[in-house]
This record gives structure tokens, sequence and C-alpha cells, in this order.
């Protein structure tokens, strides 16, 4: 079990012409993702061959979920260009739609999020699951990996991690690749994201592989503190969480768009507090993050 | 990106919000003859990007021309919580008859837009969020609708307008919903929103903030950067494409990643506890690449801190691989010669560790100290920092 990506996971590319898109194509090939294609209106009917694998290129993603059966996208196309393909990929009823791409503008988030939260099934539920933009995506190490987190950091395990940062992800599937993990999902450092902290606790949570989760915030806006009442009320496995920023000055932006300290909005302080408050171990750096987690995890 | 007030009042002005002259002035000749232009009672106002400027005498109203010279020539230089005045507005007095208060802006929570509207202006409304939540309208904005004439009626009248002004206020909320959508802000404020004796609705004060990754579609937007007051090193760093935060400590920074990077100041700041409390000097993320002229780029503008004792470099290579980060280091470092002169700690983690090591290993550069972790790293630098 895993969330969100399993080996089954049928993904066609968007961008798969481009440097980013054809370079993480490879990659993801490689660690076992079945890529079923890819869209580029400009090469529709033309193909990109990966070592062994040819994959065809098509002008929409409608024709190539048609085509394909595929139900997960990846987006890699350009800031300017990325409102269009992800609201292609919702108006295709796509189940998830991975957003790599930095640098959007925030009215083009906001504005494909609100479409996404408008399609919705005959239970009510919404139909396109988004992760990111500017995120890393996801990986279900040993099935799937729809993203650029390096595949070879290390494999199955029943640890689930949630981060708002990509680098903070490696680092942590790094020291705890002992362990190894379940899913591990970067949810994006931009003011509004798709998928967010809460939703990844609550899928590990229903999830029977992961044991004990991590989950990895950064200053900026409340999705923390939201977060940490969610797991004191919701989550009954064991969580340890990490913060990063304590040393951020008010009003600057810190590399992602959404990691700024607004007056006394958005510390890292608050977060961790919050988070401690709802039973969360927090560490003071990645490696006391780790310890803790291997803490736990002996107990289970 | 937070603007001045006087680029909000000219955002607004183009936008068709109804607004009063106003005219930039960085001298007292320059305000002086500005008021002339403008004719009758003006205000002089500092243009600085914080609050409370009228508490600090950064606002006088001026009768005459010489008025608004001498007012200018007190407020030009002055500092406001940090902020030097470099800028006042010349702007033409108003006849306030009565003062509201509106703002549209991108809400994280709900990840939709949040308008805020009451019918009393003039005050600090975080102050009145506070103590009368009950005259603050908070009204929720669909993205995929916006402000239209519907939505606006619903906020004029949660407001709590008088019906006769309905229909004045909600054509400028309309006018001031295109400058948020069309200028792709993430704030637009109005305080105050006046009503003049005459019944005109005019928006007195504003503030602007303009989200800077939809910039592609905004080529004038790039004009609208504060150049003057940025600091050298971070407009060193931003015309080499870095992306730089200067900071007020001793140990230089460099990585790879946003989360990574602030977490290694974070724990440079720990690390410093035990060594004379040394603090970091700056964020730098140089991203995924990581080349050599990246690497030399980013060195360069640390290694001109003046404040920096010592530098840590901490790289996950993920996709990057470490070899071409060592690599990227030992280049840089050529590249910079005599220019480089404070210690660098290294810490390499990841794709293909043991080839960048080795190479690290293999330069021998006095300079590098090589760590096998992030806390030991940290601490070493550290230490370097407050040994020198």
């Amino acid at each position: 079990m895993s969330i969100y990506l399993n080996k089954d996971s049928k993904v066609i590319v968007q961008g798969i012409t481009g440097g980013e898109g054809t370079k993480h194509t490879a990659l993801m090939l490689a660690a076992g993702t079945q890529v079923v294609g890819g869209v580029n209106a400009r090469k529709a009917g033309t193909t990109v061959t990966h070592g062994d694998v040819t994959l065809p290129v098509y002008g929409t993603v409608k024709e190539a979920v048609a085509e394909t059966g595929a139900d997960v996208s990846i987006v890699f196309v350009p800031p300017a260009f990325t409102k269009d393909a992800v609201v292609e990929a919702i108006e295709a009823g796509l189940g998830l739609v991975v957003v790599i791409t930095e640098g959007v503008p925030v009215q083009d988030t906001a504005a494909f999020w609100a479409l996404a939260q408008s399609k919705v099934d005959a239970d009510g539920k919404q139909v396109t699951r988004i992760i990111g933009p500017n995120c890393p995506g996801i990986i279900t190490p040993g099935e799937s990996l729809v993203g650029i987190t390096p595949a070879n950091i290390t494999g199955k395990g029943g640890v689930g991690l949630v981060s708002k940062s990509g680098t903070l992800t490696y680092q942590m599937m790094f020291e705890l690749r002992d362990l190894g993990f379940s899913t591990a999902i970067g949810i994006g450092g931009d003011p509004v994201v798709g998928t967010t902290h809460i939703d990844a606790l609550e899928a590990f949570e229903a999830d029977p592989e992961t044991k004990a989760i991590v989950m990895i915030g950064e200053i900026g806006g409340d999705a923390e503190e939201r977060a940490a009442e969610y797991i004191k009320a919701h989550v009954t496995k064991p969580v340890v969480g990490y913060v990063a920023g304590f040393t951020a000055p008010e009003g600057k932006t810190m590399g992602h768009a959404g990691a700024i300290v607004s007056g006394s909005a958005g510390t890292a302080q608050a977060k961790k507090e919050a988070l401690e408050a709802a039973g969360v171990k927090v560490g003071k750096s990645p490696s006391e993050t780790a310890r803790l987690l291997r803490e736990v995890y002996a107990t289970l | 990106m937070d603007l001045f007030e006087y680029q909000a009042r000219d955002l607004f002005e183009a936008h068709g919000v109804p607004v009063l002259a106003g005219i930039v002035a960085h001298t007292p000749e320059e305000a002086k003859a500005a008021a002339e232009k403008i004719g009758g009672v003006v205000v002089v106002k500092a243009q600085v990007k914080v609050g409370g400027r009228g508490k600090a005498g950064g606002v006088k109203v001026a009768k005459t021309p010489d008025e608004a010279h001498r007012y200018a020539s007190d407020i030009l230089g002055m500092d406001i919580k940090g902020h030097t005045v470099h800028t006042v507005m010349i702007a033409q007095g108003a006849d306030i008859a009565e003062e509201y208060y509106f703002s549209v802006l991108l809400d994280r929570s709900n990840r939709n837009y949040l308008a805020m509207c009451s019918v009393e202006g003039g005050m600090d409304i975080e102050q009145l969020a506070v103590e009368r939540p009950e005259a603050l309208a908070r009204v929720a904005v669909d993205p995929g609708v916006g402000i239209d004439q519907a939505k606006a009626q619903e906020i004029v009248e949660t407001a709590g307008f008088a019906p006769e002004l309905h229909e004045g206020v909600t054509a400028v909320l309309l006018k001031l919903w295109d400058v948020f959508v069309k200028e792709d802000a993430t704030l637009v404020e109005v305080n105050p929103l006046v009503k003049t004796g005459n019944g005109d609705i005019l928006a007195l004060d504003g503030k602007v903030t303009i989200d800077e990754n939809a910039d592609f579609r905004h080529a004038d937007h790039a004009a609208l950067e504060d150049k003057e007051s940025a600091d050298p090193l971070e407009a060193k760093a931003k015309a080499n494409d870095l992306n730089y935060v200067k900071l007020d400590g001793e140990v230089g920074i460099i990585g790879n990643g946003a989360g990574l990077v602030m977490s290694t100041l974070d724990v440079v700041a720990y690390a410093g506890e035990s060594h004379g409390n040394v603090r970091p000097a700056n964020f730098l993320d140089i991203g995924g690449g990581a080349s050599a002229e990246v690497m030399a780029a980013g060195l360069d503008v640390i290694l001109n801190d003046t404040q920096v004792k010592s530098v840590f470099v901490n790289v996950f290579g993920g996709i990057t691989a470490c070899d071409e980060v060592a690599n990227g280091i030992v280049k840089a470092l050529e590249i910079l010669g005599d220019e480089a002169n404070k210690p660098l700690v290294v810490r390499l983690d990841g794709n293909k560790v043991e080839e960048g090591r080795a190479i690290l290993r293999g330069a021998n550069h006095p300079l590098i100290t090589l760590s096998d972790t992030m806390d030991e790293g940290a601490d070493k630098a550290a230490e370097l920092a407050y040994g020198k």
C-alpha cells in the first residue's frame, strides 16, 4: 500500500519534449514508473525514445487519456503555460496532477484550484487531486515516481513523509534510508498548493503500510498550525515534525514564494509550538528529527 | 513586492479608480513646484513601505507651496522604523466627509480571495478586526468568478453602507478588483476610502502587493522595484539571478533548495550558541544546477560581505551530482583567485558523494575543510567564524 500513487498508476508527461521533461521522463522510467505518453500540441503524432521505450506524443491531454488510459499527469511546462496545462488535465478528468513548475503566478494557481474544486463525482468527491506547484512531486519507492525526487536514496518501508521542501525531503529520506518509506510527498513551497499537509496526514493515517509520519514545514502561512489541530483530532499514528526558518527575518521571501514571515504571522516558533501542543515531537535539526522518528519507530 | 503609496495611486488611476492629484518629489524644491502645480492645500506624505508614518511625523498638511517646501525638507531623509525616506508624495488636499475601509487579498488558508470592508475607515484595521470584528465585513471571493456586480453589492451590504452609497461604492470596488486581477496583485488595500463633501467616492491612500512570479506578463512591473533602498549585496546577487537574502551574522551560507538552506541557517545559529553566538550571514540558494559559474557568482557575493568570517557550503545532491558541485567549488576558487580569502567548510551528501569528496581532497585547497554531516559542518563553520 501507499498513498495516491502505486505501480499501476499510468502517467503522462505534459511537456515531455522540453529539457526538464526529457531528463525526468528518463529518470521516472528508470524508477519503474509506467510512463505511457506525453503531450505537446506542436509535436502531436511524434514519439520520444528513452532506451528501449518509445512513447507517443499527443496533441491534447484528452486524446492522451483516451489512447493510453492514463490516470496521472505530471506538468513540466514553463510558468506562463502552466495554468492552461493544468486546466486541460482537470478538464480531462485525471485523478492526480503533479505540478513541478516553479514560478507560477499565484492567481493562476488559485484559478486552477477553484476549477479543480468545482469538478466532483457522483459522491461529491473532488475528481482531480493536485500536488504542487513548485514541488518535487511524489514517490512510492520501488513502485512509482511522479516527480524529480532521486529514486535511489532509499526503498520501501513504513515511514510516510510530507514536506513543503524538495531538498529537505531528500535529506530526511537519506537520514532514514535504513527504515524506508511508504510514500514521500513534496507538497510545494508556494502560497497556494493543491495537496496540503492535512490531506497527506489523512491519507497516511488510512494507509496500513505507513507506521509513522514525518511532517516537514517551513515559515509562512498557517498550514502547519492547521495540520497540528488535525493531528490532535484525527491522527493516531506517531508524527514527528520539523520546521525550517527560525532565523528568517520578517518580511523577506526565503527562496520559496510562500516562505515569508508577515508581521508576527507565519513564524517557525509559532508552528513548532502548535505542533508540540498537539503532541508532535519537533526536531531542532533534520538529524534530530530523524533521531526522534527512529525512537518512536523502535517502539512500534 | 510591496509598492509605495504613489505607485499604488498611479496603478489605481490607470485602472480608473478615482484618486486625487499626487506628484512625487525627491527634493524640497520639487515638492514646492508640485504644490504650486496642484494648487490649494496639499499633503506632504513620506513614501515608505511601513505603517505608522503619520504618527512618526511623516505626513503634514501644507497650506502654501513654501510650507510644502519646509515640510518636505523635514521629512526627506527622516528614518521611519528603519526605513529612510527618499521620496515624498505631494497630494491634493481632500474634503473628507466620511472614511471607509476596503481591501481584497489572497487568502492562503482558504486558497481563494478575501474582501474586507468597513464603514469605519482611517484607523488601524488590524486593531479594528481584534476590538470590534463585527464592524469589519469579511466576504470570500471565488477566484473563478472574482468581484462582479453581485459580489460588490454583497460586500457593501455586509459592510452596512447606507443604500444611497451602494452605487458609488460598488463602482469603485469593481475598479479596485480590476487593479487586483489585471496587475496580478496579492493585496489591494484602500485606507481610507472616502466620501467627499460632494458625495464623490475616492481612494485616498493605497497599498498594493504584486506577485513577482507574474512579471513575465507585466513588462512595466520591473520599473516598480525600489533600487534606491536595496541592499548593495542583494542588488548584486539579483543581477546574477541568485536567490540571496542578506542577514547580519558572520557565517556565509550556500546551499541547494530553499528548505535545506533555511534549515542550514537554523543549524548554524544553534551551532553558534557554542561559539560566541555567531549567526548566519545570509540565505543563498544556488538551486539544482550548481555549476561552477553559479557557485563562483554566489561565493563572490558572500566574500564581498565584510561581516562574513567563514562560509558553509551545504549541498545534498539529489539529481545534482556531488562531483559536479565539487568541480564547481574548485573552479569557483580559481575564478576568484586572491578574492577568496575566507575558510570554506563543505558538506556534500547524496548523488556521487564519494566522487565529489575525492575531488575536493585531491584539490587540497588550503581554504577548504570537508565535513561528513550537516551538523558537523555547521559547527566547524561557526567555530572558524568565532576564532577569527
